[in-house]
């Protein structure tokens, strides 16, 4: 069977070659037009005086457009309807865009957006969680509180207890391939979009409420992106409505690519957060009673900061029990890039939070933190022990395997004893110092916005055998179509190279969600299979009419159809069936059963399941420049029945050094005057080839999903991000080899903030 | 325009001749001029390698040479190396061991690696990751990046072996 083997991605001998396209690699048109936006140059205050003459006159021009010559706001949030393709007088970030430049080709529209001249009445800018704080600017009333049991007094009655905050940046996606959109003007005024999208619907939405069309005017297509993170979810819409905006006034095709430098200026990234946190703990480190205070800054436009901050929240337990535990979450606008989804949406922050709290009172109580940690799990599930102990939010964690697995990883990485050899390494060299940390991951799988988790495919059988499949699932490197395709196979017993893999195509697959929250798989599986499965039975159904045999005799396999002990090949069938005048093509539709969630009491089942996993990093550093390195680290992660392991462990491998990066050299940094100071990969480091742990050990924990998913397989999109977590703590180990005190260090941690953080422990 | 300027190249064995602006960068020159479009943009500044190709036997990043410099010379890309159906070992090493998700890095690194393995045909494991380090991957971690080189300079050695 096709499901479960280490099947390369379907892509990889196009991407091997370089044949695979990319919106940017689509042959155009001769008389297609090119786009760039003309960017604000201050964070907040009003335009008093737009002068586009010169723009207007560079070469290769055609028109410049301002938001008043745009047909209506062209609004492009995915939630709020705050965010107008185009600023008109009210700038409300720097890298904004104000104008919107037409011209014959790339190169000369990005130009002339560089002659505009502007005059601004600057306002005061709210860049800082401080400065919203203190003005009172946010999304929602007032903060989102959840709660359970008696928080504060438990705290205050528990034999210790212990205060503390942790900040942490927010991360550029810088997916390789920038954001790219095209738009193909059709007969009748209908419009055709190619983008580089995880959510075509929305973006199908979005032009079609510019354009004043209805959804079915308006057909969205993407075969493929160069990485999405999240970063393509809604940050695409501008672009595409722009082409199609252009399109339709001026008849002809429209491209539009950003820039790199214009991707980090204008599109939102990861939210930073600062957590506060109040922590009532027995004398073996276990938590009694817990405050945290999420601050995030959701930048000018509410975007998907909403379930983003939820999501914080939802996983401000990461893997333990808190009996008692209050949460209150504020969602702050500044005057900065709308910060959006980026995987793990939320899940990262909320995790790193709980994480700092359990090192940090390990180091009170004077214990291995891994001990602290499990000491303070989930109870296991098992049937002797029926009664769950549920989430803060009121979720039964049912599938509870991280007694296990950390038991697992720890034996497997000689945890016990590298802690030993750690510890006699820092006794014997007072400048470089090692660290070592074990951390785990629960993340909850499904949509928080509940009708969200649904999902369509077609799927066609033609007369010579062959099988076109068609889902709402995007392709950004993930392996999406691969796993489907196996899936397909697996259904008609036939080999993985008969399934036609196609371009996500809103015309073909309606009312898709994103291809986000690690879904993917899980709701486009299910789909495809029910669509599969319709088309076999009424193919078995037809050949055990004809045979005059039970239904149950028919059978599927290696290419073939048996029918009452009579072989032939899959195609024959194929042909029978079509000549027997039956329907060879099916739609199907998945919705995930079970969740249920209300976001403002914060009580229900958000989630389907939780995906687990465990990292232990060893780090070392030179307490004399901060410079550090992480020397090894090893994964056990849970895909629960992996459809593809190579494909799986290829995700936990980049979402583990996506993870450290966020959490150690990629840092963002505004300056006063709200603009974004590092905005290229020349002073925004992700990690490099070099960078990577030279001990790297990753494996799968291989059983399967508790609930009944695809194969009970389990998403692996998003959980392996989190396992970065261990770098952090890790390099808190070693600067905690330094001195007396707590190194609370924030995220990321750059040299700089070693250093500043050595300083802190060393002044006991 | 007046300041155009005579460039003669070969683009992966084939001779090419036009007239450009000297200053056209040799990024536009192969996806837009010639339709190379293997070679892919990344950051536009020389710091994520998805432009690399082969130049006069040396790795350049594409985006950031002018077209004028590249008069003369000897070009290789990505799809120099081989086809869908008949792939390089590099790029079987690749689309074996994973060496990829979305791709879009692959054409570069590819490119680099088959410089990598000439200028050194049998690297440790350290030499090719400190030897790939002018190319980004956001995608795999670069675990299966490494593999997939360390693979394919097994492989070319065994067959060099074999041959003697
Ligand atoms: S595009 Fe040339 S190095 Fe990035
Ligand atoms: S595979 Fe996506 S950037 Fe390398």
């Amino acid at each position: 069977m096709s499901v479960s083997k280490p099947h390369p991605h379907d892509s990889a001998p196009l991407h091997v070659t370089g044949a695979a396209r990319y919106i940017d690699d689509i042959p155009l048109p001769a008389n297609t037009l090119h786009l760039a936006f003309g960017l604000a140059e201050i964070a907040h205050g009003r335009i008093s005086a737009l002068d586009l003459g010169a723009v207007r006159s560079a070469p290769g021009v055609v028109m410049v457009l301002e938001a008043k010559d745009l047909p209506g706001d062209c609004d492009c949030s995915p939630s709020n309807h705050d965010e107008p393709l185009l600023s008109g007088a009210h700038v409300q970030y720097l890298g904004q865009p104000v104008f919107l430049v037409v011209a014959t080709s790339h190169l000369a529209a990005r130009k002339a957006a560089r002659l505009a001249k502007v005059d601004y009445q600057p306002r005061d800018a709210i860049l800082t969680i401080e400065e919203a704080l203190a003005a009172d600017s946010r999304f929602e009333d007032g903060p989102r509180i959840w709660e359970r049991g008696e928080a504060g007094e438990a705290i205050d009655t528990a034999p210790h207890r212990l205060e503390g905050r942790i900040e942490m940046g927010g991360q550029e996606h810088f997916y390789l391939e920038g954001h790219a959109a095209i738009a193909l003007p059709q007969d009748g005024g209908d419009m055709v979009v190619h983008s580089s999208t995880q959510h075509p619907t929305e973006v199908q939405h979005k032009v079609a409420h510019a354009l004043h069309l209805p959804m079915s005017a308006v057909r969205v297509e993407t075969r493929r992106m160069g990485g999405g993170f999240g970063g393509k979810e809604s940050q695409g819409n501008a672009l595409a409505i722009s082409c199609a905006v252009v399109a339709r006034m001026t008849g002809k095709p429209v491209k539009m690519r950003y820039d790199r430098d214009d991707d980090f200026m204008i599109t939102g990234k990861r939210h930073d957060f600062r957590i506060d946190y109040t922590v009532g703990y027995d004398d073996d480190g276990r938590i009694l009673g817990l405050e945290f205070q999420h601050f995030t800054r959701c930048g000018w436009a509410q975007d998907l900061s909403l379930p983003v901050a939820d999501r914080a929240m939802l996983h401000a337990d990461n893997a333990y029990w808190l009996p008692h535990i209050r949460i209150e979450s504020h969602r702050l606008r500044t005057n900065t890039q709308s910060a959006t989804a980026y995987r793990g949406f939320g899940g990262p922050q909320g995790m790193l939070g709980i994480e700092r709290v359990l090192d940090h009172v390990a180091h009170a109580v004077g214990r291995d933190p891994l001990q602290v940690r499990t000491a303070n799990y989930y109870a296991p599930a098992s049937d002797a022990a029926p009664a769950v102990q549920t989430t803060p939010y009121g979720q039964p964690v049912q599938d509870f395997i991280l007694h296990d697995l950390t038991a697992k990883l720890a034996a497997q990485c000689n945890y016990a004893e590298r802690r030993k050899a750690v510890a006699e390494w820092n006794a014997a060299n007072p400048l470089i110092k090692r660290g070592l940390a074990l951390t785990p991951v629960k993340f909850g799988i499904s949509f928080t916005l509940t009708h969200l988790n649904q999902a369509g495919a077609l799927v066609h059988v033609y007369q010579d055998g062959s099988v076109r499949v068609n889902h709402g699932g995007t392709e950004m490197g993930q392996g999406l179509f691969q796993k489907v395709a196996q899936v397909a196979a697996a259904r008609f017993g036939l080999p993985l190279e008969a399934i036609q893999i196609t371009a996500t195509d809103t015309a073909k697959v309606p009312n898709t969600s994103a291809t986000a929250a690690s879904s993917g798989s899980d709701l486009n599986g299910m789909a495809v299979k029910a669509a599969c499965d319709t088309i076999r039975d009424r193919i078995a159904g037809f050949l055990a009419d004809q045979a005059q045999c039970a239904i149950a005799e028919v059978q599927f396999a290696d290419g073939m159809v048996s029918v009452a002990g009579q072989s032939m090949p899959f195609a024959e069938a194929a042909k029978r069936a079509y000549e027997g005048r039956v329907s060879l093509s099916s739609t199907g539709f998945y919705k995930t059963p079970h969740v249920a969630w209300d976001r403002i009491a914060g009580q229900g089942r958000p989630f389907l399941y939780f995906a687990y996993g465990a990292a232990c990093s060893e780090v070392v550093i030179d307490t004399l420049t901060g410079e550090n390195r992480i020397l090894r680290t090893d994964i056990l992660h849970d895909a629960g029945a992996s459809l593809n392991p190579a494909l799986d462990i290829g995700q936990v491998e980049g979402g583990f050094v996506q993870g450290a990066g966020w959490l150690t050299t990629e840092e963002l940094v505004w300056d006063r005057a709200g603009r974004l100071r590092t905005h290229a990969p020349s002073t925004y480091k992700i990690p490099a080839c070099s960078d990577r742990p030279p001990v790297f050990n990753v494996s799968l924990w291989d059983a399967p999903n508790r609930e009944d998913t695809i194969y009970r397989s389990k998403a692996v999109g998003e959980p392996p991000f989190m396992h970065g977590i261990s770098v952090l703590m890790a390099l808190s180990d070693a600067i905690a080899a330094c001195g007396g005190l707590y190194p609370a260090l924030n995220a990321p941690a750059t040299p700089e903030r070693i250093l500043t953080t050595l300083d802190q422990v060393r002044h006991v | 325009m007046s300041n155009k300027m005579h460039i003669k190249m070969t683009v992966n064995g084939k001779a090419e001749e036009f007239l450009a602006e000297p200053r056209e960068l040799l990024i536009y020159t192969l996806r837009e001029r010639l339709n190379v479009t293997g070679p892919h943009i990344g950051c536009e500044t020389s710091h994520c390698g998805a432009c690399t190709v082969t130049l006069n036997g040396k790795s350049v990043k594409a985006c950031t040479l002018f077209v004028a410099q590249a008069d003369g010379a000897e070009l290789t890309t990505i799809e120099g190396l081989g086809t869908p159906d008949s792939l390089h070992v590099l790029q079987e090493a690749f689309r074996e061991h994973h060496g990829l998700q979305c791709g879009y890095c692959t054409p570069g690194m590819i490119t680099r690696a088959s410089k990598l393995l000439e200028e050194n045909p049998t690297p440790t494991e350290e030499e090719v990751r400190f030897g790939m380090a002018g190319n980004m991957c956001r995608c795999t971690g670069y675990q299966n990046i490494v593999k997939s080189i360390l693979a394919a300079a097994a492989e070319m050695n065994a067959a060099k072996e074999a041959a003697q």
